[in-house]
Parts: C-alpha cells; structure tokens; sequence
C-alpha cells in the first residue's frame, strides 16, 4: 500500500476530515434554515474568543484527554476500551469518598488522594473485563460495554439509598467539604482589574491531564512496560516468543487505561460539580475513542483533539442557547466530526495516498 | 515450426514504486519442462499470477499455442488451458477428493452426473501419469504429497495442457519429491508443458528442458539446461559468484551442552506432537534437526525456547530448565544462556512495525545494562544497534528504519546479530535461511559456523536436506514426533535420511516409493483419530 508522509498523516488527514464533516454539518444548518456561518461564528465566539468560553472548553477538553488516553493506552495493546464511561463514572465515586469521609486540611492534599482514588477505582472497574479477556477471551469490547451499564448502575443505587443526604430529591451526594474544593481558572488567573474566566468550571485539574499526557508519553515509548505492551499489540506471536506474558500486559495495560479514564472523576465531580452526581460523565468516555482515533493515539494528539472536542461542546451550548438550532442537532454535528475523524478515516486516506504516490512518480 | 505454448511477450508490472516485473519475454515450448529460478522477491511469483489472471500487466502480451490471448481472469486462463498449483493449496478441507475436483468445474445444477464423470476421469488419469488418489477420502485426511496430487488432478480434469507448479517440492519428502518428478516426467511424455517455479538448483537441473533466470523483476537468461551448471545458475540468480558449499573445518565437539531426554508436548487439540525426544548437542558442533515439515521441529524449538509446555527434562550445562509454569517463558530461557533464532521472524522473531534498533534488543528489553532509572536507555540501544548492523552487514545499516522496511535476508541478520551477540551457550536456529536471498544465505552460514568454532552448541532445524548436509556435524532426524534416528553428517546419505523422513528405518531397497507412501498414510490416519 501506498504511504503518507508522517507530516501528512498527524495534519493532513484530520485536517481534511474535519473539513468534511465542517461541510456537511454547513448542509445540514442550512437544511433547517439556519445560517452556517452565523452558526460558526457563534461557536467561535462562544468557546475561544471570551476567556470564560475557554474556560467550559477546556473544562471539556480536561475529561476528553483523560479518556483519550485511556484508549490510546489500552489501544497499543490491541486492546479497545469501550468502558471509558463507567470507569470515570466509577472513578468519580473514589473521589466523592475520599473527599467526603476523610477529613482535608487543604485542597492539594486532597487532591492527591482523590486523584489515587480515582485512578484505583477506575484500574479496578476495569480489571475484570481485563482478567476476563486475557484468561478466558472474552471479547473486551462486550465486557467494557456491559460494565459501563453497570456502573451506571451500581451509581445509581449507592447514589439513591445510601449517599444521598436525608431529604434530598436529587440523587447526588451532599456537597464536599470546602477544603476540598479545587482552585478554577478563575481563582488562579483572574485579577480585580482583569475579570478572567468568570463563572467557568476549568480548574486545576488541566494541569493534571496535562502531566498525565506525560506519563503516558513517557510510558509507552520509554518504558520496558510500555514497549512490551506496544509489541503484545503488534504481534502476540512475537511476544510470546520474546517471553512477554500476554496476560500480565493485558491485565496491567487496561489498569492503566482504566486508572486514566477514572482520573477524569477528579475533574467531573471535585472540579466541577463539587460532590457526585448521576451521569457526570455526559459521554465522555465515548468521545474519548473519537480522541484517540484523531489523535492517533499519541498523547499529543489526544491532547489536541480533546482540545477540538472541548471546543465543539462549548461551542454546541452556545448555538443552543443563542440560536433556534435545536440541541439534537448539535449532537449531529458532533457525530459527523467523530464520523469523518474516526469511522472514515481511510475515506480520506487513501485516495490522499494515492495522490502522494503519484505526485513522487511524476518527480 | 511449432507455435510455442506460451509466450509472453514484453511483460512490466510496477506495485506502487516497485517495478516487480520488466519487460519480460519468454517462450516455452510444448511437452517440455521449463523451469523459472530466482531469488525471493525477483518477480517469478508476480509473472505467474499474470500469467494466470490475478494481475492485469501494465504492459505487454500473452501469447497462448500461437494466439494472443487475454486473461482478465483465473477462469479465462483455465479457458485457455492453463493449470496452475499454488504453493499453498486451494482445497476444502472437508470436502473429498472428488468433491474438490468438480469443485467450480461442475456440469449443471446436480451433483451426481459430474461426480461420476469425475470419478471415470480421475481413474484414467491416475493410471495414465501414476497419480492415483483415493477419490472418497477427506482432503484433510491426505497427506501433504497427495493433497499435491489432489490440485494437479484439477487441473487436469480442466483440461490443462500447460501445467505452472509454485515451488511444488518445498513441503515434500525427498522420496515424495522424486515421485512428483516421476509425475511430471510422464505429463511431458503425454505432450504436456509445464512451467516449474522454484528457488533450488538441484530440481532445475534434475528435470527441466529448459530454464530462465529471473532477477530483481528482470528475465536475466535463459538457456538449456543441459548446457548450464547449477554455479552458471546461482551466478545468474546473484549477479555475482557464489559459494555453494559451505567452508568449514571438522567439529570438535567437547562436553555436551543441551540435554534433552524423553521430552513429551500436547498440543492444544490435544494430539502429541512431541513423543518422547532424546537428544544431545555438544559443545562446538552443530545438530541438524532434518525432516518435512509438521513432524514436531516447530513444537520442539517452541518447548526449547520456552513458549510452549512440555514434560521431560531439559538440561543445560548440566542444569533443568523448568518446562512449564512459572520461569518458563523466553526471558528466563535467554537468561539460562538459550538464544532462539525462530522459524518465523516475521510472526516471530521481529516486530515488524517497530524500527531496527527496537528489535535488537526483543526479548532482551529487561536487560538492566540496557536501562537508565525505570526508563530504556535508548540512545544506547539505537547506537549499539547501529554498530552491530555494520558487523551483520545489514542493508540499509540505518537503526531507524521499521524492520518490514527490510528485506528478508535483511531482516534475518537482524534476528541474527540479536541472537548471537548475546554469547549464548545453546543458539536454536530454525529455517535459518527461508526466504533468504543466495548473497545473505552465505553469510548466514557463515555465522552459524563461526559461532560453532566458538564452541557453542547449535541445534539447526530446516526443512532443506541440502542446508543440514551444508551445516551440520551430526543430523537427527524427526517423524511423527519421534526421532527417527542420529547419524553422523559424514556416513549417511539423502537417500538414508529421505527414508527416515518417512519414518523408515529399514531401507526397503529399489524404488522407496510405495513404503514411503504406506508409511505416510499410517501417520495421516493416527493423526485423523485424534483430530
């Protein structure tokens, strides 16, 4: 098969997808009547251009890294990790625990164990799928995919009968104390005179995706561990023969991805809502696979499609709140971005390829 | 003059930047065996799939008994009267022999007239051209030489006059392979023509009239084959001289280094495929492990290198080496001084998307010389792959590269310079040189015979006779799981170790055909029970 210069696989491709997927979604506004370019200015406005705009976007893109990378980890396995969703849902208990039932001196203190929550609640949610697929094969997408409607669950019920304060309709916990609390955007950059992020739920925890992207960088390509789990996902044949125990990679690559996508918890339920609600996660463990899928499975990618996505979301409230397009079809436009950037990649790919191939023989 | 049966004429065909096929011309005559030989990669395969209608060429024409012909199709190449045996045959496995041979050749909606005009033609061929297979038995309860048999019948209930055979000896006994030629012999006798694919000298000099070169995409001769040589050959093949033999001075083999006594494997179907192996490998010489293949070399370098469970003992410089359970995997096996050059390297032996430099230390990743803190010390790695690619001789020499970037020879050097480097006491090397080019053939060879006059033990396993008699100081024989026997390289001979091969340790004398028949079907039966 004809190949792309790497250049034009990390830019090019998902470049001209998202092109596409900007077209179409153009079609589809102008279909309901709607003006596309008012539309797109609107988004923009709303998530870049004000700086509490960029403060819902990144609150956004902080969840999607965190699942990004969840998949990418388990991808390198050959593993794909659908159960993002109830792993952060999961995680995001951990959290409400330790920030609940332990007393805080200081937010960063707790942040730190409620992040060693998280990721443990995430990794544990997703052990058993994991020990399932690599003793006894079971296919981990069935398995992550059913224990996300677990978790969902099992939330449910610990939510409604046993967290939730007396008298409460909401099924939620109380909310956590305030040393718990996490410093926003808002509390870290905004100045009197300089009125920054107002009102919006970024906060610390970014900087937390970001060192995350980190150690996932330097995990994959710098670690032992991580080279065994990128030659399991190349070739199990291979590993065998090297002496890498498949089972043991599985198992220890999807406790990483799942401790990645519980780490979002911290986000969701300490950043942003301050105690632990039904449905936090609002698909982000789904959008997560569209993150890595785009962001080839490289933490910089993930980070900048978590960007993108962050983005389309804040961006997606601000038409439904300014414009008569109504919410459902946001979630269109949402899924023709995660349908040209992930499902038809090659749709793009290969006839680019072909374009290469022949641009180098005429030369 | 006749018109010749097939000709091409001026043939190209280019996969992306690779220019496979180059204007390629050839004519060969009818009732005459004309073999085509070259290296991997040189384009032979390509030519035939064209030949046959899996590829359009780019450019050129065929011309079939004197007419230009096109063949868009596999079926418009049958139309033609062209048969084609692949390397890897094309039958259902559950089907009967009949069944496979109507099989895409049926007359109308039913069954039963075709199979009976079958059964009536197949009868008369295996009399005609010694070919006799029984029609009611399941293809997969045949053994690899007659499902053989199955695919030229095929052809030949086609109506093919022009017969193309893909490497047709490379999964056969020798006793097997001499009764192939026997067959073949007798279709030219009958007029037939057949085109002869293959890599080995020997069986080009043994049967065919004719003979063309093919190198790098390019027909580079094509002469008589009784006025060539099999150095005329190989020169050609190389485009420059070669050594055919290998130089190697007499073993002088010390206290024996691998011991392996009544070593038993169960496969996951549960058939034994290890039955009880004893065997020992001395230090500086070389073992050769010779026998066809699927009779237990795979699953005996697998139980050695620690990826499949055994019982029995395996002892090395006097030590067990744990067989299954924990401290049975291939680090622990490398740690006790085995280096494994696997049959395999593309499923095996390498990563294939992972660059050069990555590969040269798989399996050896956890070496703690190779670390720095909890991370890989790859700078250190991709420099000392780097020298080490020099010393194998390993082009393109750049660490950077992905290892499927490299050719096959290429990539064995690779898993070579790995293995070898490393100073191990036991090197287990399996089909050290397939799929290798004739130039890297040589220098592997070298190698492995440096490595002995080091003092190493070597346990060498290839499906190539002429290989184990080039390398080996002692060769074993495996059948069926058993070692049929040991013999010094030195007193015994191709005819003694084909016999073995068939898992016959009396030489019946005269033709060996029908007791190597006998023998194979008995092994395809025990292994039909357990199936």
């Amino acid at each position: 098969m004809d190949k792309l210069p790497p250049w034009a696989d990390a830019v090019l491709v998902p470049l001209i997808s998202l092109l596409l997927a900007a077209a179409l979604s153009a079609l589809v506004i102008l279909g309901i009547g709607e003006n596309p370019v008012d539309a797109f200015t609107l988004m923009v406005e709303g998530a870049l251009l004000r700086s509490a705009g960029w403060g819902y976007t990144l609150y956004y893109a902080t969840n999607f890294i965190f699942t990004g990378l969840a998949v990418s980890v388990a991808f390198h396995a050959r593993l794909f990790n659908i159960g993002g969703e109830g792993q952060a849902m999961i995680g995001g208990l951990g959290v409400a625990l330790v920030c609940l039932y332990l007393p805080w001196p200081h937010w960063t203190l707790a942040l730190v164990a409620a992040s060693i929550a998280a990721a443990i609640f995430g990794a544990a949610w997703a052990f058993i799928p994991a020990y399932l697929q690599a003793k006894r094969g079971s296919h981990i997408v069935i398995t992550t995919i059913m224990f996300n409607f677990i978790a969902a669950a099992l939330l449910n019920y610990l939510l409604v009968n046993l967290m939730k304060p007396a008298g409460q309709q909401d099924p939620a916990t109380a909310i956590f104390p305030a040393a718990t609390h996490l410093p926003t955007f808002q509390d870290m950059f905004a100045a009197e005179a300089n009125p920054l992020f107002r009102g919006a739920p970024g906060n610390v925890t970014f900087f937390l995706a970001i060192a995350a992207c980190v150690f996932v960088w330097l995990l994959i390509w710098r670690t032992r561990l991580g080279y065994e789990i990128r030659a399991l996902g190349h070739s199990e044949s291979a590993a065998r023969y090297a002496g890498i125990s498949p089972v043991k990679t599985i198992v220890v690559a999807m406790l990483i991805s799942g401790g990645l996508a519980g780490l979002m918890g911290v986000n969701t339920a300490m950043g942003e809502a301050e105690r632990l609600v039904m449905n936090s996660t609002e698909g982000a463990g789904f959008i997560g696979i569209a993150v890595a899928l785009m962001g080839r499975n490289h933490p910089v990618g993930v980070f900048l499609a978590a960007i993108l996505f962050g983005f389309l979301y804040q961006g997606g409230a601000e038409l439904a709140l300014w414009t008569n397009i109504p919410r459902e079809l946001i979630v269109v436009i949402q899924a023709l971005v995660i349908l040209f950037t992930g499902a038809l990649d090659n749709m793009v790919r290969i006839p680019l390829a072909r374009l290469f191939a022949r641009g180098r023989r005429a030369r | 003059m006749t018109d010749p049966a097939i000709e091409l004429k001026g043939i190209s065909k280019a996969f992306g930047p690779v220019q496979a096929n180059k204007d390629i011309s050839i004519r060969v005559m009818p009732g005459t065996i004309h073999g085509i030989i070259g290296e991997n990669g040189a384009g032979k395969s390509t030519l035939m799939s064209i030949l046959y209608g899996f590829y359009a060429a780019d450019a050129g024409e065929i011309w079939v008994k004197g007419q230009r012909t096109q063949i868009p199709d596999s079926q418009a190449a049958i139309r033609a009267g062209i048969g084609m045996v692949f390397q890897h045959f094309k039958l259902v496995q559950n089907f009967t022999v009949l069944e496979n041979v109507i099989l895409g050749a049926e007359d109308g909606g039913l069954l039963k007239p075709s199979l009976a005009k079958a059964r009536g033609a197949l009868k008369s061929l295996a009399e005609e051209y010694e070919l006799s297979v029984d029609p009611d038995t399941q293809v997969q309860h045949l053994s690899v030489g007659h499902q053989q048999r199955v695919e030229i019948l095929k052809a030949l209930y086609r109506e093919a006059d022009i017969l193309i055979l893909d490497e047709p000896t490379g999964v056969l006994t020798p006793a097997e392979a001499d009764h192939l030629f026997r067959i073949l012999d007798n279709l030219r006798a009958e007029g037939k023509t057949i085109i002869l694919i293959t890599h080995k000298l020997r069986e080009i000099m043994e049967i065919t009239d004719t003979v063309s070169v093919m190198r790098r995409g390019e027909m580079t001769a094509t002469v008589k084959t009784a006025e060539t040589s099999p150095e005329e050959l190989a020169e050609l093949m190389v485009g420059r001289k070669v050594l055919l033999r290998v130089d190697k001075a007499p073993a002088q083999p010390k206290a024996p280094v691998l011991q392996i006594e009544d070593l038993r494997h169960v496969d996951g179907q549960g058939v034994e495929r290890l039955r009880g192996i004893s065997l020992e490998v001395r230090a500086g010489e070389i073992l050769g492990l010779a026998g066809v293949a699927g009779n237990g070399q795979s699953e005996l370098l697998n139980v050695l290198g620690g990826y499949a469970d055994a019982t029995g003992t395996v002892r090395v410089n006097g030590k067990d080496i744990p067989l299954s359970g924990a401290g049975c995997d291939g680090m622990a096996r490398r740690g006790a001084g085995i280096a494994h050059v696997p049959e395999d390297r593309q499923r095996e032996g390498l990563i294939m998307p992972y660059t050069a430099w990555e590969n040269t230390v798989f399996g050896y990743h956890r070496d703690p010389a190779i670390q720095s803190g909890v991370l890989m010390n790859n700078a250190a790695i991709r420099e000392e792959a780097g020298a080490k690619m020099q010393r194998f001789d390993v082009r393109p020499p750049n660490p950077d590269l992905a290892a499927r970037n490299f050719s096959g020879g290429n990539q064995q050097k690779i898993v070579l310079a790995r293995e070898i480097e490393r100073n191990p006491d036991v090197l287990l090397i399996g089909q050290p040189t397939r799929g290798v080019d004739i130039g890297a053939i040589e220098f592997i060879h070298q190698q492995i015979v440096r490595l002995r006059d080091e003092g190493k033990a070597i346990l060498l396993v290839s499906v190539e006779l002429d290989e184990i008699f080039a390398l080996s100081d002692r060769i074993a024989v495996m059948f069926d799981g058993r070692v049929m026997g040991t013999r010094d390289a030195a007193d015994t001979d191709q005819r003694e170790l084909g016999l073995l091969m068939a898992g016959i340790t009396e030489d019946p004398g005269g033709d060996a055909f029908e007791a190597v028949d006998a023998a194979l079907e008995r092994k395809d039966r025990r292994e039909a029970v357990h199936g």
